[in-house]
This record gives structure tokens, C-alpha cells and sequence, in this order.
């Protein structure tokens, strides 16, 4: 067995001077990063009015409320609850269904390979960001003002708002789709509209199945909060029993709307499995 | 060169035509009882969700011209040719808007550090007991599903009017969501450093402290980051329900029919989360650029 050689610190000091005498720069830029980040975290708690004694007395206040909530009880409003859960549900299926239908057509607009003019996609892209960069709980805002209150409101809301995200997301998948198949169509003298429904549609249509079904599981959590605005819905029975105290009511509505998404996640996790197939789910 | 193209006798390609067509018949029966099974439930939901057709119609025109008049200042004149007098409020808005980047940070902030305590836990290779990885797990999955908002209205309550709600709406739906990417993330770690470790005779602790965290430290930042542009967007919502920030200004905007303040906060917001897209996305782009070179 050999001794392990002594090693010449100095020389290795002197051959690589980046790993043992780092630049000053370089050794304090992460304490000061993280001293910058803690300052702004104390700054911004000071500037929210957070204190100790406020936080203490929520934090009882949040136990106590805790414990009326057990056991979750829907009183005699069962039958209201089911009605409120039914629609949520059909807010989050007829949303996400209008806002595919209407998706579809603009996002071939915006994909690459099918309109190349980069002059045309611009607007079409912009309008879709900034359709994506105001929130649901807005949109429905809005439609409450034009078409009322109730489920309605909501079912648009989740249409317009969900139109942003279908289209970026479709003409993405349009512009990942294998171009040969369209070439073929082309040269058996196919015309463009040709090209789109047999060489585009078989290759997308699977992957913007998995995407609208995805969307109509996290649309069922936000179709839940819209109705706090009042777009109908269970959201807007939670929010009732929440400020009129009715604990008990809160957590069975709580529950009620965790079974659901979990029934929905199931559901929804089988459908795209059948539809893709042993492909991986987008 | 000209090529033969050869066509199979007659018997035998009456089979294969026939094999075709059932195979593709088989599919299209498919699709059709799919599509039935799913105009049902369209009409359900239609009927559920109380659509009604003539609504939209008669008040579609609403809609449209809300754009036009959300456009026009109260003098009748477009927006755009007065800046001065559509953002008259610009200086309680921009305050908001700084209270709205606050709560996101310190919510983030808060979630972010919670989520990486309970990481370690929920993680499938270094969780210390089965019972309390389905524990902390559950934790997690709960503060997930439940929306933010939710938590918010609730917090409103126990906490008062005002950011700290927010603040602690935000912080626990961040731990549920980043907590189970953190723990996928060290799913993903590679288990000789922490063998290495062990075998030195270290705790527990040490092991996640020397051979874990060095290895997950830029995928945290880079998920926290994305979480934090996320967060904006939900904190400019948050005052719908009293919980602070610049949501607050907006639905008051909306339900008085302050039509031009409406458009000045929308595109405040609009322009602050493209901002915050963009300097979040290269931050990241850096944080991972360096991470590549060492």
C-alpha cells in the first residue's frame, strides 16, 4: 500500500487561484442575496401590519373556528349543496368546451406552420396574452355586469378566460406536429384547408383532447371560486355560509368540493389515458 | 423508368376492403357513441349551469360596448388621448400595486420555507417513517386542492380585514403546491452522497443537510421563482375578499361603474405581470445557466 502523498498546498493554491482564493464578488454574492431577500421579508412584514399579538390572537381565533368546524354537518341544505356542486360542474364542462370550439380556429392563426406571415401571428398572439394575463375571478366580474348574476356569468367567464390559455397552448401543439404528413397531402394536390383537416387534425387532436380534458379538472377548482363574486355555483354558498359564520356547513362544503375534484381527477385521469393512449399524458 | 404498380386479384382483395372498412367502421361507432355520451352532458350543463341563449344575445352588444366604454374618459374622449386624467389615481394605485408585490414576496417567502421544511418528509427516498410520509402528505395535498382564495375568506375572519389574510392565504396554498414539487425533486437526488454520508455516521439531519440540499438547491430557487409570478397573479385578486392589495381598487372599480378606472388598473396589472414574467424567467434562465457550468 503507498503512503498518500503530502500534497504542496501552496503549489495548488498557486496553479488553480479560482477554487481556493475566489474573488471577493463571487464568495459574497449569495450571503448578500440572501440578506437582501431576508431585508425585504422584514420590510414587507412591517409594511403589512404584521405583529406578533395580532398573529397569536388569529392563530386562537383559527383553533377555535377550527373546532366548531367538527363534525362537518350540511344542516338541512343538502339538497341545495348537491344542486350548487351540479352546477359547478356543468360551469367547468360547458366553459372549457366553449373556449375549445373557439380556440381551435384562432390558434391555427397563431401557429407557426401554418400561417408563416409572422406580421399576421403578432396580433393574434398578443391578443391571447393578454386575454391569459387578466384573471378568471375578473372575467367574471365583468360578465356579471353583462349578463347578471348567476352560473351563466360564470360559465363565460371560465369560456373567455380559458380562450387565452386553449389557444397558446393548441398552437403549440399544432407547431409540434410532423409536417410530413402534411407535404403528402400537398403533393396529391391537396388544397390548404385539405392540409389542415387530414395532414394537421389526426396528429393534434389527441394532445388537445388531453389538454381541454386536463383544463375541465382544474376548471371544476376554479369554477368553486368564482361563485365567491357571485357567478354561481358552490363558491357562492361557501361564501354565504363563511360570513354568517355557519361553520359546520363550511367544512362539509369544504369536503364536499375535495371529494369532487378528487372524483373529477380520477375521472378525467382514466378518459385521457384511453384517448392518448400508452403515449405519455401531456 | 417507368414503375408497375401491382393490384392484387379480385377474392383477394375483396377480404382486405372488407377488413378495412370494419375496422373503420369499429372506430367511427366510436366516436359517434362518444360524441352522444358527451352532447348529453353539454345539454345537462346547459341546463345545470342555467344557459340561456337569448340572455347572451340580447346583452352580447354589453359586452362589447363595456370594452368601449371602460376606453372613455367621463369627458367622452378616448382614453389614451388624456393620460393624465385616466391615471388620476396613479399614486394610490402604484402603492397598491407595491402592497400586492409584498404579499406575493412574503407569502412566497413563507411558503417556500414551510414546503421546504416538510420536503423532506413527503420525499419517497429520505422520509424517516411510512406513516409520517402519509401524514405530511395528506398535509400537503389538502393546502393544495383548497384555492387560495378560500383560505383567504376564512383568514379574513380569524386575522382581520387587511394584507396579513392574504399574506397567510397565499403562504399555505404556496406550501401545498411547492412542497410536493420540492419532494419530487429530491425523489430525483442522487442517493450516494447521502450513503456516503451515513456511512460516516451522521444523523439524519446531517445526511439531508450535506448530501440533499447541494444537490436540489437550484431546482427550489427555480420552482419558487415560478411560484412567485404565479402568486402575483393571485394577490391581485385577493382584495376581492378584503384580503389586501390592489384587487381591492379594481372590484370597487367595477361594481361603481368607474369605467376608465377599470382599464388604467387592468393594465397596470396586466403590464406588472408581464414585467414580473419576464424578469422572473430570466432569473431563472441564470440561476440554471450557472448551475450547467459547474
Amino acid at each position: 500500500m503507498t503512503k498518500p502523498q503530502a500534497v504542496d498546498t501552496r503549489e495548488l493554491r498557486a496553479r488553480y487561484p479560482d477554487v481556493f482564493d475566489r474573488p471577493a464578488s463571487a464568495r459574497l454574492a449569495t450571503p448578500a442575496m440572501i440578506v437582501a431577500a431576508f431585508a425585504i421579508f422584514v420590510y414587507g412584514l412591517v409594511d403589512l401590519d404584521f405583529s406578533p399579538s395580532r398573529f397569536l390572537a388569529g392563530l386562537s381565533q383559527l383553533g377555535w373556528i377550527t373546532l366548531m368546524m367538527i363534525p362537518p354537518d350540511p344542516g338541512s341544505s343538502l339538497p341545495v349543496y348537491l344542486k350548487a356542486l351540479g352546477e359547478t360542474l356543468s360551469i367547468a364542462l360547458l366553459g372549457t368546451t366553449l373556449a375549445a370550439v373557439f380556440a381551435l380556429p384562432v390558434s391555427l392563426l397563431a401557429a407557426r406552420n401554418v400561417v408563416p406571415s409572422k406580421l399576421l401571428r403578432f396580433p393574434v398572439r398578443r391578443f391571447l396574452d393578454s386575454i391569459r394575463g387578466v384573471d378568471t375571478l375578473i372575467w367574471a366580474l365583468v360578465w356579471i355586469n353583462v349578463v347578471g348574476l348567476g352560473p351563466f356569468a360564470g360559465v363565460l367567464a371560465i369560456a373567455v378566460s380559458d380562450f387565452g390559455a386553449f389557444g397558446k397552448l393548441f398552437s403549440e401543439a399544432i407547431e409540434g406536429a410532423d409536417q410530413k404528413q402534411v407535404e403528402g397531402i400537398r403533393a396529391s394536390g391537396g388544397s390548404p384547408l385539405h392540409e389542415i383537416r387530414f395532414g394537421l387534425l389526426p396528429q393534434v387532436l389527441p394532445v388537445i383532447a388531453g389538454q381541454v380534458l386536463y383544463f375541465i379538472e382544474s376548471n371544476t377548482r376554479s369554477a368553486t371560486i368564482i361563485g365567491i363574486v357571485g357567478a354561481g355555483g358552490i363558491g357562492l354558498q361557501l361564501a354565504e355560509q363563511i360570513r354568517v359564520l355557519e361553520w359546520q356547513k363550511v367544512s362539509f362544503l369544504i369536503l364536499m368540493i375535495l371529494v369532487a375534484v378528487a372524483a373529477i381527477d380520477f375521472i378525467s385521469g382514466k378518459l385521457r389515458f384511453a384517448i392518448i393512449g400508452k403515449r405519455a399524458v401531456a | 423508368m417507368t414503375t408497375a404498380v401491382s393490384i392484387l386479384p379480385e377474392q383477394q382483395l375483396a377480404v382486405l376492403n372488407a377488413a378495412y372498412r370494419q375496422a373503420v367502421g369499429r372506430r367511427r361507432l366510436r366516436v359517434l357513441v362518444g360524441a352522444a355520451i358527451f352532447a348529453v352532458a353539454l345539454l345537462l350543463a346547459a341546463i345545470g349551469a342555467e344557459v340561456n341563449l337569448r340572455t347572451l344575445f340580447t346583452y352580447f352588444g354589453n359586452f362589447l360596448s363595456y370594452f368601449d366604454r371602460i376606453f372613455t374618459l367621463d369627458s367622452g374622449q378616448r382614453v389614451w388621448t388624456d393620460a393624465g386624467e385616466w391615471f388620476w389615481g396613479w399614486r394610490k394605485w402604484l402603492k397598491m400595486l407595491g402592497e400586492t408585490l409584498l404579499i406575493s414576496y412574503v407569502g412566497t417567502l413563507i411558503g417556500a420555507t414551510l414546503a421546504f421544511c416538510l420536503n423532506f418528509f413527503a420525499a419517497e427516498n429520505t422520509s424517516p417513517a411510512p406513516w409520517l410520509r402519509f401524514v405530511v402528505r395528506r398535509l400537503l395535498e389538502f393546502a393544495r386542492t383548497v384555492p387560495g382564495i378560500v383560505f383567504a375568506l376564512i383568514f379574513v375572519i380569524a386575522f382581520g380585514l387587511g394584507p396579513m389574510a392574504g399574506v397567510l392565504a397565499i403562504a399555505i396554498h404556496s406550501t401545498g403546491a411547492l412542497g410536493k414539487l420540492f419532494s419530487e425533486i429530491v425523489e430525483n437526488a442522487d442517493m450516494k452522497p447521502v450513503e456516503g454520508i451515513r456511512s460516516t455516521g451522521a444523523s439524519w439531519l446531517s445526511c439531508m443537510r450535506f448530501a440533499i440540499v447541494p444537490q436540489v438547491t437550484a431546482g427550489y430557487a427555480s420552482y419558487a421563482l415560478l411560484r412567485f409570478e404565479i402568486n402575483v397573479r393571485e394577490a391581485s385578486v385577493m382584495g376581492f375578499v378584503g384580503a389586501g392589495g390592489i384587487g381591492q381598487e379594481l372590484v370597487v372599480a367595477i361594481r361603481k361603474f368607474y369605467y376608465s378606472d377599470v382599464s388604467a388598473i387592468l393594465l397596470t396589472i396586466i403590464v406588472t405581470v408581464f414585467i414580473i414574467d419576464i424578469s422572473t424567467g430570466w432569473l431563472r434562465g441564470r440561476l440554471f445557466g450557472r448551475e450547467a457550468r459547474t
